[in-house]
């Protein structure tokens, strides 16, 4: 009998299907830029739209994973999640401001054009910095991060858990928002920050920024899962999941559930914060709207559909169901509302364990 | 390893909303002592055991173990102190294995990043094996708890608390709904703990309080009613009136 540290419960066959699958989609996914340069009547030749599309969908991945840590594992059913990953994109939205430079249509030196148009004379104080491309990165970590350490640390000290927790950070998103849409809080208001256009040197509306900005995600997305991975296969993981099945129990056994928790929360606000930087320069927008309740909510059956508490799932989750939505958003664009709804009762009715959970029956 | 500390409760009350789950209520357990509380439903005997691990806190009284006052101290803190409890319902982490569950009980840096460096060392393993082997589960190291029979979810979970190596188990019915040779299993393995630590058994069964053979207090309303060996205090005329006569 060997006593292997990891956890047995999973047919082993599945869980190398899995990995390699995932090798798979990731090679995949790293020649697409490359078939985008093959000309346009070439077979294989993948378009622009696809490309960015793909990024994209790479950004919301990392989310996935990062909302999976914090729910799948450690029991947290953040409905906010998109509020961090907003937050990370706005960091990254200040610094691409900055870059414009005196680009912008009013052409002040220094004042992105909203700020013209709202008559600032100077730049407020916490835009100071954020020209500088690694302090930015680091407000990127660090804005979320400790947005989660606050609220983290008063729920989870006052043991408010479940359906109270999820409201909690609901009501936190929402807040953003309203609070975002304002002009007064000198972030572009309900217009939000576009028009950017360089970054770390590189024009942006280039191909070969996309197709960096794409292999960034990636790289971005494989070291996520890997950190998660690591995470969650360590005996922390262990605790992560022994908290989200009987909290008071760890409490009992001697640890500090709440500094447990925390950590969990912090790390995975950090790595949403991660994937809306990278998204923000590939979609070219951020405003109040990435704030909005619905978005994180969308997350959450992401990796409800894809399978939570497996990380692979939220990966697929987060491909599956946004794929599903650009194509019936211009098939059907009625229905897309219903369907993801029906999506999410079908799953939490007939699929508890999500796409993940189906595979593995298949397999026994 | 009997230098322990002992335990000892001083007029504990606990009052809920205007009703005394615990009375004035004054108790020594003395270090490697193995005690059994009995008494009737509502006589206090689970709010007992809530204000020693720190899940309750007293509205007036004392608890102390050693020279440490409990009172102060949080649920996780009391643990550390080693203070562990088995739970009336056995409560175990039913997505792991038992390998893993008495790996999450076993004494060790609590921390975060301390569990996420843990490396599975020799030693720890040995003592897991011998903890398996003890409440006789070493057949199935890599079943998931959620698997178990009754009997053995509560013999897991007195594995999980011998993990933290307590100098003092507190061990709430252990074994409500167990067959009769569980129950003798149970017995002897309760025995064969105490004296290494001191343990505290809150039971219903007065067979299984007769098996463990040792000092017995009674709980009713909230306070001690009576205290000595079985045979003592199943001729106390009160104990008969409140308890037994029913």
């Amino acid at each position: 009998m060997s006593l292997a540290v990891s956890t047995p419960s999973s047919p082993t066959r599945l869980r190398l299907g899995l990995r390699a699958g995932l090798v798979i989609f990731v090679l995949l996914l790293g020649i697409m830029p490359l078939l985008n340069l093959l000309p346009v009547s070439h077979p294989l030749h993948v378009s622009d739209f696809l490309v960015s599309i793909t990024g994209k969908w790479i950004c919301y991945a990392i989310l996935a994973l990062s909302l999976d840590l914090a729910w799948g594992y450690a029991g947290i059913l953040s409905l906010g999640h998109g509020a961090f990953f907003a937050l990370g994109g706005y960091a990254m939205g200040m610094h691409l401001m900055r870059l414009i430079g005196p680009r912008g249509v009013y052409g002040h030196p220094v004042l992105p054009d909203f700020m013209v148009f709202l008559g600032y004379q100077e730049l407020p104080w916490y835009w100071l910095g954020f020209d500088s491309f690694p302090f930015a990165m680091l407000m990127v970590l660090l804005v979320p991060g400790l947005l989660a350490l606050v609220v983290g640390f008063l729920s989870f000290r006052s043991r408010i858990t479940g359906v109270y927790l999820s409201i909690l950070t609901q009501a936190m998103t929402f807040a953003l928002m309203l609070a975002f849409f304002r002009n007064d809080m000198g972030l572009g208001g309900n217009n939000g920050f576009t028009d950017f256009k360089e970054l770390l040197g590189f024009s942006l509306n280039t191909s070969g920024a996309r197709a960096g900005l794409f292999y960034a995600s990636l790289i971005a997305l494989v070291l996520s899962f890997l950190i998660c991975q690591r995470l969650t296969r360590s005996k922390y993981g262990r605790v992560l999941t022994a908290i989200r099945d009987a909290e008071s129990r760890v409490r009992f056994l001697g640890y500090d559930t709440t500094s447990h928790k925390l950590f969990a929360f912090v790390l995975s606000a950090m790595l949403a914060g991660v994937a809306g930087a990278l998204y923000v320069p590939q979609v070219g927008i951020i405003n109040p709207g990435e704030f909005s309740p619905a978005n994180s909510i969308e997350a959450v059956i992401w990796v409800a559909v894809g399978g939570r508490g497996t990380l692979v799932g939220a990966v697929l989750g987060a491909f599956t169901v946004n794929g599903l939505k650009t194509w019936l958003t211009s098939a059907a664009p009625d229905l897309w509302l219903f369907v993801l709804g029906g999506l999410f009762v079908a799953v939490t009715l007939f699929l508890p364990k999500g796409l993940i959970g189906l595979m593995k029956g298949r397999g026994r | 390893m009997s230098k322990g500390r002992r335990l000892y409760l001083d007029g504990v009350s606990v009052v809920f909303d205007g009703f005394r789950a615990l009375n004035n209520l004054s108790l020594i357990v003395e270090p490697g002592e193995l005690r059994s509380v009995i008494g009737p439903n509502g006589a206090g005997k689970t709010t007992m055991m809530d204000v020693i691990t720190g899940k309750t806190r007293p509205t007036g009284g004392k608890v102390l173990f050693g020279e440490t006052d409990l009172t102060r101290m949080d649920e996780a803190g009391i643990a550390n102190l080693g203070i562990g409890r088995k739970f009336q319902k056995p409560t175990m982490f039913d997505a792991l294995t038992v390998f893993e569950n008495l790996e999450l009980a076993l004494k060790a840096p609590r921390g975060p990043i301390a569990c996420l460096r843990w490396k599975l060392t020799g030693e720890a393993r040995t003592r897991i094996e011998t903890t398996m082997a003890e409440i006789g589960l070493t057949e199935r190291a890599q079943d998931l708890a959620g698997i178990l029979s009754h009997g053995q979810r509560q013999w897991l979970e007195i594995g999980m608390l011998l993990m933290q190596d307590p100098e003092l188990l507190l061990v709430d019915e252990p074994v409500a709904g167990m067959t009769d040779s569980e129950t003798e299993h149970t017995a002897a393995l309760l025995v064969r703990i105490a004296g290494r630590r001191s343990v505290v058994v809150v039971e219903h069964d007065l067979e299984f309080v007769r098996a463990l053979g040792r000092r017995v207090t009674v709980l009713c309303d909230g306070s001690v009613l009576s205290e000595g060996s079985i045979d003592h205090v199943q001729n106390d005329q009160r104990v008969i009136e409140v308890y037994l006569g029913r």
